[in-house]
């Protein structure tokens, strides 16, 4: 038999959930008369099939793991940092900026698009900042401030796309002139992938990953996140590292959004999130907030995305199945660790 | 367990949210493989829609696939139906002739994708010949047939293939195909302009570009001459406003609601609510004010059988058919003839409503009084004998002129007209 509180135990928990989540699913297809297996199938060619395919997932993936990266360092401060979406739309607003001031300037574009980069960061830190200052100063729980700057972030970026950003003689929320190709993150020949932004991606979960376990202030991080209380007791200086945790979040995000307007849509757009903030949500919580499996899940909830759009083509189902699906799986996880907890208490007493 | 809850009603609001970003999916699944044809009720119009479920597997000797991109859900009763329709149109006239097809192509429905990859999906499907339904995906469809100069593209509404545009860009085998539509809304206009009792009318605009300024404008013109020539009143006391959501239709956060702005005009005046939209919220919405004893009235848009939704406050509705626009083009395809091309086309005058050639329609509806019906068919006669309200003297809206005393408007100065018209309110472009 298993001890309840092994590691075999905990991954067949986990293996249920999956199943269980693959199964809710299964069952939502079924009522919707589609063919599970087939749409499954879909999903899996549609995401991998290519090369055009694969790449088209890597380009999703990327702005999703800067995304998740950045959380891994809020949930691991304790902090519930739901105002990321704001945070990436800020980054994509400073990148647009940077890029509409300098464009027309001598400057070299390379030049121009690592700007780019670096305003974003900027921005993306600056309104993760914001969430920061109302919770530790102003006492606002962060979820609550975080949703509000969303909103903000959303009417901000409306503002800029009909007022003073607007195509000429257009109102439109179609988004921004498009940059000239000279200012795209160089793609890879025929595809949409960019071997620099995949480049920041793993180089940005590698610097999460080794902050998280290598290094003292992750150590005291999670000190805070665990129990901050105790943490200020023994000596940390909990807001300092909290605000710590806002900062390098919105960092990611920003980079998030850079992303998304160097190598996605090359212009402001504005639903330019895709929701990633809240996707970046989900898979940290489906991983249990540890770093080492953030580039997979991201990268299989990408392929989700994009192979889902077969659905609608040959199926005619609706591809928010692919969100059925990783909704159920972060629901199912964490109902399987309730319920694998539970279990494991009434052992104790 | 603390924990827990915290988890789950995270969840819930994060689920919450994300469904309120996911603006209402007008569940496909629903109907799965079902032709929207099946869910248009038999009505008078029923014979002009090409209704015909089973063409969908004509079996055919030789399979060309078509691929079209629509902005919004397939079934949205507007503007997207209509393409969808024009579609099953060519599987019906083409042999071996099959459409697939991505709806609800925008940034907000689809996030994280763009309509120049989707077209990709399309293509690695075997699609011969792609199709980008909307002016939103102007930069998108260059960008794809720039990437892919072989497979022939058209994008509706466009005007990069226009060699007197000031968008053109050379493609070889890029085309731009549109109806003149400016005739349907002239129709529109002056049916309401010959039904309103308060002699305000109200214009629900989408977003503001050259498009939606001409045709907002014809309207207007059409409305104008109307309320002059056939209800004897003068057209300085016919009011007539725009006002714009910001995009083709409804996005719940990102334009104003039109279900707002129908209501704000039927409150305040304006009984009769022309839409420039894809979308019948102005039609739903002046259904209800009647239901509540108003004098209310509307002109949907884009659709055949818009009407059906709120037939009672329905005066009739202009409409593409592009069944005969895309049967042209995918026919070239297939026999290997299709090149870049440029087409504005007018309706047949013949017989507006012949589905089999005219590309623009007008529909009459059920509360389009008798009377105003006889009106409305000499005005469509009149159009038909080479009345053009694109004459002068007109000027813009600011009161700069536009076109002196007898100047006729050319194509380039109606496709780009640079303002509203003077004597209509509303935003020209849109707001510092």
């Amino acid at each position: 038999m298993l001890n309840k509180s092994s590691a075999g135990f905990k991954f067949g928990f986990q293996i249920l959930a999956i199943v269980a989540a693959l199964i809710f699913t299964t069952v939502v297809m079924l009522l919707a008369k589609a063919p599970p297996l087939e749409a499954y199938k879909l999903i899996f060619t549609g995401s991998v099939g290519s090369i055009g395919k694969i790449s088209d997932v890597i380009v999703a993936w990327i702005p999703l793991l800067l995304a998740t990266s950045g959380l891994l360092l809020t949930f691991a401060a304790g902090l519930w940092n739901i105002g990321i979406e704001g945070q990436i739309t800020l980054g994509a607003i400073f990148t647009t900026w940077a890029l509409r001031l300098l464009q027309d300037t001598s400057m070299s574009p390379t030049l121009i698009i690592l700007i780019g980069f670096l305003a974003g960061i900027l921005g993306g830190m600056i309104w993760a900042s914001l969430t920061g200052l109302l919770k530790i100063y102003g006492g606002v729980n962060e979820i609550f401030g975080g949703l509000g700057l969303n909103f903000v972030a959303t009417a901000l970026t409306i503002w800029l796309i009909f007022g003073p950003w607007k195509r000429p003689g257009v109102g439109s929320m179609s988004g921004t002139v498009p940059f000239d190709n000279l200012l795209w993150l160089p793609q890879v020949e025929g595809l949409r992938m960019s071997w620099w932004s995949l480049g920041i991606g793993l180089i940005g979960i590698a610097i999460v990953y080794l902050i998280l376990q290598g290094t003292y202030f992750g150590l005291r991080l999670k000190a805070v996140g665990k129990n901050g209380r105790a943490a200020f007791v023994i000596g940390i200086p909990t807001g300092k590292y909290m605000m710590s945790a806002f900062f390098i979040c919105g960092a990611f995000a920003g980079l998030a959004g850079a992303t998304q307007v160097l190598a996605v849509y090359h212009r402001l757009i504005p639903a330019i999130s895709s929701g990633y903030g809240f996707l970046g949500l989900m898979v940290a919580m489906l991983i249990n907030y540890q770093a080492l499996w953030a580039a997979p899940v991201a990268l299989f909830f990408a392929a989700l995305n994009i192979g889902s759009i077969q659905l609608p083509i040959v199926l005619k189902l609706d591809s928010t199945l692919s969100g059925v699906l990783q909704g159920a799986l972060v629901l199912f996880v964490l109902m399987m660790d309730g319920v694998r907890r539970r279990l494991t208490a009434k052992k104790v007493k | 367990m603390k924990r827990l809850w915290l988890f789950a009603s995270l969840l819930l609001v994060a689920a919450l949210l994300l469904a309120a970003c996911q603006p209402a999916a007008p569940a496909a699944t629903e109907e799965p493989a079902a032709p929207a044809a099946t869910d248009v009720p038999a009505a008078p119009a029923a014979t002009d829609v090409p209704a015909a479920p089973v063409a969908t597997d004509v079996p055919a000797p030789e399979e060309f696939i078509f691929g079209m991109l629509l902005v919004g859900p397939y079934n949205d009763h507007g503007y997207s139906q209509a393409h969808y329709e024009g579609g099953l149109y060519v599987e019906e006239n083409l042999p071996g002739a099959k459409m697939i097809y991505i709806d609800k192509v925008n940034s907000a429905d689809r996030p994280g994708t763009t309509p120049a990859q989707l077209a990709e999906d399309l293509l690695s499907k075997g699609a011969k010949l792609i199709i980008f339904n909307s002016d939103d995906m102007k930069d998108a469809a260059v960008e794809f047939a720039q990437a892919h100069p072989d497979v022939p593209t058209i994008h509706a509404s466009g005007d990069s293939s226009w060699k007197d545009g000031v968008n053109y860009v050379e493609m070889p085998l890029f085309g731009n195909s549109f109806g003149r539509m400016e005739y349907g809304k002239m129709i529109a206009g002056c049916a309401a302009a010959l039904t309103t009792k308060t002699g305000q009318v109200g214009y629900l605009g989408p977003l503001i570009n050259d498009e939606t300024r001409r045709l907002a404008s014809s309207a207007y013109l059409g409305a104008k001459y109307c309320y002059e020539n056939y209800a004897g009143k003068s057209a300085a006391d016919l009011k007539f406003k725009v006002t714009w959501i910001g995009f083709w239709f409804n996005i719940p956060g990102f334009t104003s609601d039109p279900t707002q702005v129908a209501d704000d005009f039927l409150n305040s005046g304006y009984d009769v609510v022309i839409s420039g939209i894809d979308t019948t919220e102005g039609l739903v919405q002046a259904g209800k004010a009647k239901a509540a004893g108003k004098d209310a009235w509307a002109v949907p848009y884009d659709y055949v059988a818009a009407c059906e939704e709120s037939k009672d406050v329905c005066l009739g509705v202009p409409y593409f058919n592009w069944g005969p626009v895309y049967l042209k083009q995918a026919q070239a395809v297939k026999d290997g003839t299709f090149a870049s091309y440029f087409e504005w086309l007018a309706p047949d005058w013949t017989d507006i409503n012949n589905v089999d050639t005219s590309p623009v329609g007008f529909q009459k509806g059920a509360a389009l009084s008798a009377e105003a019906a006889t009106s409305l068919d000499a005005f469509i006669a009149e159009l038909a004998g080479g009345l053009n309200l694109w004459t002068g003297p007109l000027n813009l809206q600011d009161g700069t002129a536009y076109l002196a005393d007898g100047e006729v408007a050319t194509d380039v100065q109606v496709w780009y007209l640079p303002q509203l018209l003077e004597g209509m309110e509303g935003q020209s472009v849109s707001a510092q």
